[in-house]
């Protein structure tokens, strides 16, 4: 995807706020914020951004292309929706959070190990395999997302929660083979194929 | 009507006043100790019946002073208004039954505090007399306005709607000032999202068309004298002709100057492509809706930045410490400029506190967001030249770092000065209408306080800004425009609208020997004693309108169109010879000479409340309504303004053994609330002597107290009152009780 991020440098050179607002999901509400603030304010994890969204907002028109595309803090996102209830703007921050990570994510420019980015990505693979979420396959993938060792030790805290899943039958251990599926995963599958061409073509036009 | 005096009183029992009072025993006072002719009790005297009741004994029993004992006289105004006799109203309602509790102990000196009411109320009449026109009361209704800007065209263009004819005097070659030298203006009409047509050719068109409009260009005003309905100006032409013109009321609308910012280093001023938002307009309007070029060597600008509050809302030597109000708006107007001739060129508006005050300002402010205007908030370092254009270091408030950015063009919001002429204040007054100056005079008054309108701060004109904001401290003189405040053009427009309607409203008012406000209607003027004056000028210097001129014998010229009636020049004389028919040193004295004082033993003080009737007043009577309580020892007098308060009703009043005195004036100062501006001020001025009269008569100073009370006060108010009651209790009572 780097291709297309010299594309997008060549073809904005300073003007990031235009390409924002081309490329990245309701990212044409960027230059509508007032730097009231409220925002930031709002945030209930606001204080382990590196910035917060009216500093995002103000990067973006100051044309910090690299530091806000490489940034963790959009992905810190947990989409309360705090924000967008109380912008006096009407901005859709919190979408526009997750269009500027997602952007990040096809641009490669995403912070490789941040975790809510690594969970994201394991939740859409467990997911789109069936059409359903295979909880226990999610909660193991995730106990040993930073290695072996670590997975051990994790899964060794929480086994009297999963037994006690288990003895409620809120969990089951056939889960690991197969799993719960939708209907028609075949059909899924299509649909997730198209859309994902669709946004290809999209990205090829900025490519080399 | 027969010259004679003859008093009605006339005492009402309605609204539970008969339940809680003897009124027949006040009808006796009224009658063998006031000398009532004719006391009549009526069980609800503002019915048609008791109004006619009143009525009747003007008509047909010759009584022509009348005395209505019975609410407040804030209240049932419209009731109690008869032509042709004198009023004086003694408030037994709101300041004695709804003031005090109905107990059987509280009966005795509740009973008390009313019999006084009436006395009062009694005398009082009897000292007036009923106000007549003058004869000073004629002259023109036509308005001079000095200034050909927007606000001058707008008030000649309102006036003259309304079928009154002005005369515009505009020191330029033409007409439409500041105005006409942009190239659009910023919308004054949904959906406020483009810059709009200047609308100033039409204007100067409709003007021109106008029979009822005159004007004189290249011309000032070289001499002002006069009153509402007959100033005479005299307007000169820069050839040197003089004519000399008649007019009832005058609108300055002097306008503005621009802020200049060539002494303040860091702003680069003086950088062939650092200018200003004026210097900015005439490039667009040079450059006709094409590509605006930058004046050092002609390039298409592509990269412009705006540096808002340049010079302005600073302490620093040499800023202005206010905001001009208008500059983020044009400012917005002026990015507009470029990104509609081409949305690429960069425009970055550069700012602290955006604001954009008016309907339509948060839209316009959020078409220029949309219109990818870029707003960042920081403050300058330091603007140097770049050899090609200028760079511009600045703080970036929010991400919290200094930055630099090159641009081809910068525009800095330098802000307004007003154009207010000569600051009186600042200028010697030895001699009447004779000083040295350095600034031109815009009206070259002949008024003996001096050349121009007083100003409050800033130079800008003083008005009321809460009640009465169009107004100066010259009645009949109105400003408008930015001479007053920083505005733009839409509160220019509506600020002129309303000076036009005010002007005419003197001009009318002059034309029937009325007061203007807050006195609206009063007939009564003030006159002196000549003989007794002793020529000390005080009235001519404490008069907070420059009402009052000297004669050729040094002797004061009330010019009473200029009156307010506030009665501050009665407070000033120290021989007491000024005087208004029904308001004197002696209407207000016979109520404080005839109130029943019970001698020492009693324990029962008497405390003189001398209460402004604008806002300490309406106070205390709100407090009745809201059932507060206060002490049954005060006898509140309502006052025109606390300045109207002569010393000789506090020395009286102590001398004949009241033991305290509660004076209650508005808020002075520059955040003043006083009607008259002044009043409050020289009141206090005057009452901070009073210590050294009180220790000629041995007496404590705490025996007079004087307040600054709001309208809203309605609970310190009667604290204030209990405050002096309890007081008296600790010192004791005065010695003075005979």
């Amino acid at each position: 995807m780097s291709n297309m991020n010299t594309a997008m440098i060549e073809k904005y050179r300073n003007n990031f706020l235009k390409e924002v607002e081309a490329n990245v999901e309701e990212g044409e509400w960027v230059k509508m914020c007032m730097q009231c603030g409220v925002c930031s304010g709002s945030c209930p994890l606001g204080p382990y951004w590196d910035h917060p969204p009216q500093e995002i907002f103000m990067m973006i028109r100051a044309g910090k292309r690299e530091e806000v595309l490489s940034s963790s803090s959009m992905w810190m996102c947990t989409s309360c929706y705090n924000c967008i209830a109380r912008c006096p703007r009407g901005l859709p921050i919190t979408h526009i959070m997750h269009g500027l990570a997602h952007y990040a994510d096809r641009l490669g420019l995403a912070p490789k190990e941040q975790p809510t980015r690594k969970f994201a990505k394991h939740f859409w693979d467990n997911l789109t395999k069936k059409g359903r979420v295979n909880e226990l396959k999610l909660g193991l993938k995730l106990y040993f997302m930073n290695g072996f060792g670590e997975g051990i030790k994790t899964a060794m805290k929480m086994k009297d929660v999963g037994l006690g899943m288990w003895k409620s039958k809120r969990l089951s251990i056939g889960e690991l083979w197969g799993g719960h599926s939708i209907k028609d995963t075949k059909g899924l599958h299509a649909i997730l194929n198209k859309a994902r061409e669709i946004e290809e073509a999209k990205a090829k036009k900025f490519e080399g | 009507m027969s010259d004679e005096k003859k008093t009605g009183c006339y005492i009402c029992k309605g609204c539970g006043i008969g339940e809680r009072l003897n009124t027949s025993q006040m009808a006796t006072i009224a009658e063998r100790e006031a000398r009532a002719n004719i006391v009549r009790e009526h069980d609800f005297l503002c019915s048609a019946e008791g109004v006619a009741m009143i009525q009747n004994d003007i008509d047909n029993e010759g009584v022509n002073h009348i005395a209505i004992v019975a609410c407040s006289r804030r209240a049932k105004t419209e009731a109690f208004n008869f032509d042709g006799v004198a009023i004086s109203r003694g408030n037994i309602r709101e300041g004695v039954i709804w003031v005090r509790p109905d107990t059987d102990e509280a009966q005795e000196t509740t009973q008390e505090m009313a019999e006084d009411y009436t006395r009062m109320a009694v005398f009082e009449v009897n000292a007036m007399n009923v106000p007549k026109p003058s004869g000073e009361a004629e002259g023109q209704t036509n308005i001079l306005i000095v200034g050909g800007g927007l606000s001058g065209m707008t008030a000649a263009i309102e006036a003259s709607k309304a079928g009154y004819k002005c005369t515009i005097v505009e020191k330029s070659g033409a007409l439409g000032g500041h105005a006409a030298q942009a190239w659009k203006r910023i919308p004054q009409h949904a959906p406020y999202k483009d810059p709009e047509d200047t609308g100033i050719d039409e204007m100067i068109a409709a003007i021109e068309a106008d029979p009822n409009i005159e004007v004189c260009l290249n011309s000032r005003v070289t001499r002002t004298s006069g009153a509402p309905g007959r100033f005479s100006a005299d307007i000169s032409t820069e050839s040197g002709d003089t004519k000399t013109e008649n007019f009832g009321a005058i609108i300055q609308a002097s306008g503005y100057t621009d802020h200049d910012v060539s002494h303040i280093d860091k702003l680069g001023y003086g950088n062939a492509d650092v200018i200003t938002q004026a210097e900015l307009e005439a490039l667009a309007r040079e450059a006709n809706g094409g590509p605006i070029k930058r004046p050092s060597d002609g390039k298409e600008v592509a990269n412009v930045v705006f540096i808002q509050c340049a010079g302005q809302r600073s302490d620093e030597e040499g800023h202005l410490p206010y905001c001009s109000g208008h500059c983020c708006l044009t400012s917005i107007k002026q990015a507009m400029y470029f990104k509609d001739q081409n949305p690429d060129i960069d425009t970055t508006i550069l700012y602290d506190d955006l604001r954009t005050p008016g309907a339509g300002g948060e839209d316009f402010y959020r078409s220029g967001q949309d219109k990818q205007v870029i707003f960042t908030k920081g403050a300058v370092n330091q603007i140097s030249s770049s050899g090609n254009g200028a760079k511009v270091n600045f703080k970036d408030r929010i991400l919290d770092e200094d930055v630099e950015i090159e641009a081809d063009l910068v525009v800095l919001a330098t802000g307004m000065v007003p154009n207010s002429g000569v600051n009186i204040d600042e200028v010697p007054q030895d001699e009447p209408g004779q000083f040295e100056v350095s600034v031109d005079s815009i009206l070259n008054l002949t008024y003996r306080q001096g050349k121009d309108v007083p100003q409050l701060k800033y130079g800008f004109s003083d008005s009321h800004f809460i009640c009465f904001p169009y107004e100066t401290r010259r009645t009949g003189i109105y400003t408008a425009g930015p001479v007053r405040r920083p505005m733009d053009d839409q509160q220019a427009i509506e600020d002129a609208t309303g000076a036009a309607l005010k002007a005419i409203q003197a001009a009318e008012n002059a034309q029937l020997g009325r007061a203007a406000h807050p006195r609206s209607g009063d007939l009564s003027y003030p006159s002196f004693r000549r003989e007794g004056c002793t020529q000390c000028k005080r009235c001519t210097v404490e008069c907070p309108f420059g009402a009052i001129d000297e004669d050729e014998e040094r002797y004061p010229k009330f010019n009473e169109g200029r009156c307010r009636r506030c009665g501050t020049c009665m407070g000033a004389c120290p021989v007491r010879v000024i005087s208004f028919e029904n308001y004197s040193v002696d209407t207000i004295g016979q109520q404080i000479k005839n109130i029943d004082i019970p001698d020492e033993f009693d324990e029962k003080p008497r405390i003189l409340v001398l209460a402004c009737e604008n806002d300490a007043y309406p106070a205390l009577d709100m407090a009745g309504m809201a059932g507060v309580e206060y002490s049954a020892f005060a006898r509140v007098i309502p006052v025109r303004c606390l300045g109207s308060t002569n010393l000789i009703w506090v020395t009286d009043a102590l001398n004949s053994g009241y033991d305290g005195c509660v004076l209650m004036g508005c808020q002075k100062g520059e955040n003043y609330q006083c009607h008259f501006v002044k009043g409050s001020e020289m009141a206090h001025y005057r009452m901070s002597k009073v210590d050294d009269t009180l220790q000629s008569l041995s007496l404590e100073p705490e025996r007079v107290a004087t307040y600054e009370v709001a309208i809203t006060d309605i609970e310190r108010a009667p604290q204030l009152i209990n405050d002096m009651a309890e007081t008296i209790e600790r010192i004791g009572m005065s010695p003075f009780k005979f």
